[in-house]
């Protein structure tokens, strides 16, 4: 499949009668066509097996991953790069547990997708059958709603349940186990026009006193910050939040779920807070009179777990469509429930300049003292170098995705992101073996635009056979390997927190990645100095189809600045400077 | 750390309770008892829950039950007047030179006797927590051969309803 052959074609639905005699399985894929899903990702087996023979010459385009977890870490890079729910399917048993990695993931990021698992026949259900497992109470604590399907004739509704509960309030994965009875049995298919669900009714419209309360403290403050996480890109709220932000004149410091939803080159754009965040951006937390949270969540990462002790002269306004949110981590002066992009248009009515000037000028002077840096000077190719010179040569604005480990925290540091959706990580469950099936989810969503995954050696070996996949369908996704030769963010806690004591982190017996890439028929490249770099990575950019970049990068190098976790945000350590 | 009743009305489906268990289970709260039957409308049953904890932990439950898609409505009974009640049973060794004693504790607690067997009467309370256990601790000394409790249910007092 070429390129353009991927620009995707809207899937026509098949005209479908009211009230059709149809099977399960073919109710299912007529369902997914009606929610307009344009692929799914997955693997089949034996429970599947009637939803892939109606598959096959349907106008659902499917893509075969190598396994379970390349397919939903792909639904959930589409997901993520398009704001529509990602839709994986696989099989009973070993197939649906293989997805569970996959849909924590996409839980603890907000990430809309609908699982769907085959379950063997209702008759062999709980006898412990061939390929049986209870995947619906294995998934419970990790969906955001599941469903098993007992009747064909309720199907429909739950398919369009599916999709409404994971992609409205706050978005979250949602499966739908199905017996292979109930695929294979037939009835009338009506698929229903409108949800009704009664315990789901999120609240989206945010209170107007509280809104009011919001504009009087920001009237009031003198050092206000806003915090800005992946609600904001959730909810689509990137343009209000930059027009509250100017309109207000409040810094802003984005969350690592939240980078891209306020231009990273921005003026009033601080940086990110927390654990390997920059100083003006932690500095602002320790010092504002006011820290408007939106869409984000508190993390340990950011408060470091001492929560009491952040923003120790702030009133927090938290700002959250998930009311649960609000008050979990951090003691909250105005609590905001409703979606972002409603509380930011309400907010933006009334608000007016903040007289922010002298704590702006403090902010840029702190942010001058420390910024993003690195020392360029063992002769070694840093791997800071390496994400800089992709940040130049890609106008950043390429798609990227990261894995889970140092490579993560450089590229959030050396690469700017000025759009919603180009920034794709796993944060909240840390997920390594996320960033390269990612990359494809976001590369069929986006075909004509530049995607780049940036890797470790250690997890790109946790999905790495989904070569297969841009080798397959020739998807020009360009893969970055910091080759380290360790497990480096485990190593750099062995070296800072037990003695230089490396336990099972050296991974030198890897494969030839050149070598991997090429066995896959892609193309396999390899840098050891920074000239050596800039020269394969023009060459893999102008290379029109899938490239396999491997850069050989210094070992021992850490991640700075760092704030050790049970600490507070002002003991920064900022590492070899500059 | 206080005592806590919350009421919640969610959808009669398979798996519901396994939800709220696991709710509870995952985020570290109590569950000190739980008890579940058909509600006043057809199609969603009542959950009583007894849960220790400060007031954000509670406010933490409340909002994370109404996350469950299956649960309709969430009340905490305690933050008003209610009634609470559970039903004990309980075997008690008894002799015929004993039964009529037990008889005596029994009455004032307006608890029954609903078996009498040559060795044995099973004593049948309904009341609040506080009763139950000054009963069981009552006839304690005669010798309790199985003790089984429901856990308690409660309403609030007056007009005000927990209703979808």
């Amino acid at each position: 499949m070429s390129r353009d052959m991927l620009v995707a074609q809207k899937p026509e639905v098949p005209p479908i009668k009211q009230g059709e005699v149809i099977t399960g399985a073919d109710a299912l894929l007529r369902s997914l066509l009606l929610e307009n899903v344009e692929y799914v990702f997955g693997y089949p087996g034996g429970a599947v097996l009637p939803i892939y023979d109606s598959l096959y010459g349907s106008h659902l385009k499917h893509i075969l991953s190598r396994h379970e977890q390349g397919a939903i870490h792909a639904a959930d890079g589409y997901a993520r790069a398009t704001g529509k729910p990602g839709v994986v399917i696989a099989t009973s048993g070993p197939g649906a547990t293989n997805l569970v990695t996959g849909i924590a993931t996409a839980q603890m990021d907000s990430i809309p997708l609908v699982v769907i698992t085959g379950n063997v026949a209702q008759n062999l259900i709980g006898t412990d059958a061939f390929q049986e497992a209870d995947i619906t109470g294995i998934s419970l604590p990790i969906t955001k709603h599941n469903y098993f399907v007992r009747d064909i004739k309720d199907l429909p509704r739950i398919v369009k349940e599916a999709f409404h509960i994971a992609t409205t309030g706050r978005p979250g994965p949602v499966l739908i186990d199905i017996p292979k009875d109930v695929n294979n049995a037939k009835a009338p298919f009506y698929y229903p026009e409108t949800v009704n669900i009664r315990g789901y009714n999120p609240t989206l419209k945010p209170n107007k006193m509280q809104v009011d309360r919001l504009i009087s403290a920001i009237s009031e403050a003198k050092k206000p910050v806003i915090m800005a996480g992946g609600g904001v890109i959730a909810s689509g709220s990137e343009k209000e939040l930059l027009e509250f932000a100017e309109k207000t004149g409040i810094p802003v410091i984005c969350t690592l779920m939240g980078l891209g939803a306020f231009p990273g080159t921005h003026p009033l754009a601080l940086g990110w807070p927390g654990m390997h965040g920059n100083y003006a951006s932690n500095q602002a937390i320790l010092n504002c009179d006011l820290l408007i949270g939106i869409g984000n969540r508190f993390d340990d990462r950011i408060t470091m777990g001492r929560t009491k002790e952040f923003a120790p002269n702030a009133k927090i306004i938290h700002i959250d469509v998930d009311p649960a949110e609000i008050g979990k981590n951090v003691d909250t002066f105005i609590p905001l429930v409703g979606d972002v992009k409603l509380v930011l248009e309400a907010a933006l009515e009334k608000a007016e300049k903040a007289d922010t000037t002298v704590w702006i000028e403090q902010l840029k002077e702190w942010d001058a003292k420390h910024p993003f840096s690195y020392k360029n000077n063992t002769g070694n190719l840093k791997p800071q170098a390496v994400i800089e010179m992709i940040y130049e040569t890609t106008n950043g604005e390429a798609i990227v995705t990261t894995d889970v480990g140092q490579h993560q925290m450089w590229t959030a540091q050396f690469y700017k992101f000025n759009q919603p959706r180009s920034f794709i990580s796993s944060g909240g469950l840390g997920t390594m073996g996320f960033g390269f099936p990612a990359a494809i989810g976001a590369q069929f969503a986006h075909p004509d635009r530049l995607v780049i995954s940036v890797n470790g050696d250690g997890g790109f070996q946790m999905n790495q056979q989904e070569l297969a996949i841009i080798s397959g369908h020739n998807i020009p996704v360009k893969v970055v390997i910091l080759n380290n030769k360790c497990l480096g963010m485990v190593r750099q806690w062995q070296e800072l927190f037990y003695d230089n004591r490396y336990s099972q982190v050296d991974l030198t017996h890897s494969p030839d990645f050149v070598k991997l890439a090429e066995a896959y028929g892609v193309k396999g490249l390899r840098a050891e100095t920074e000239e050596e770099a800039r020269k394969v990575w023009m060459e893999a950019l102008q290379h029109p189809g899938p490239a396999v970049v491997e850069f050989v990068v210094e070992s021992g190098e850490n991640v700075y600045p760092m704030v050790a976790a049970g600490t507070t945000l002002d003991q920064m350590h900022m590492g070899d400077e500059k | 750390m206080e005592r806590h009743t919350i009421s919640v009305l969610v959808n009669d489906q398979p798996g519901v309770l396994a939800r709220v268990a696991n709710l509870f289970g995952r985020r570290g709260f109590n569950i000190d008892s739980i008890t579940v039957g058909p509600s006043e409308e057809k199609g969603l049953s009542r959950m009583v829950i007894v849960t220790t904890g400060d007031d954000k932990t509670i406010e933490q439950v409340t909002k994370q039950l109404h996350k469950l898609i299956d649960v309709i409505k969430v009340q905490e009974l305690s933050s008003g007047p209610m009634v609470a009640r559970e039903i004990l049973l309980l075997k008690v060794d008894a002799s015929p030179a004993t039964r009529a004693e037990i008889s005596g504790i029994v009455e004032p607690f307006r608890a029954s006797i609903v078996d009498v067997g040559p060795q044995s009467m099973i004593v049948q309370a309904t009341g609040d927590s506080e009763k139950i256990d000054a009963l069981t601790e009552l006839l304690r000394p005669y010798g309790i051969r199985e003790l089984a409790r429901t856990g308690v249910t409660a309403m609030s007092r007056g007009v005000a309803a927990v209703r979808a």
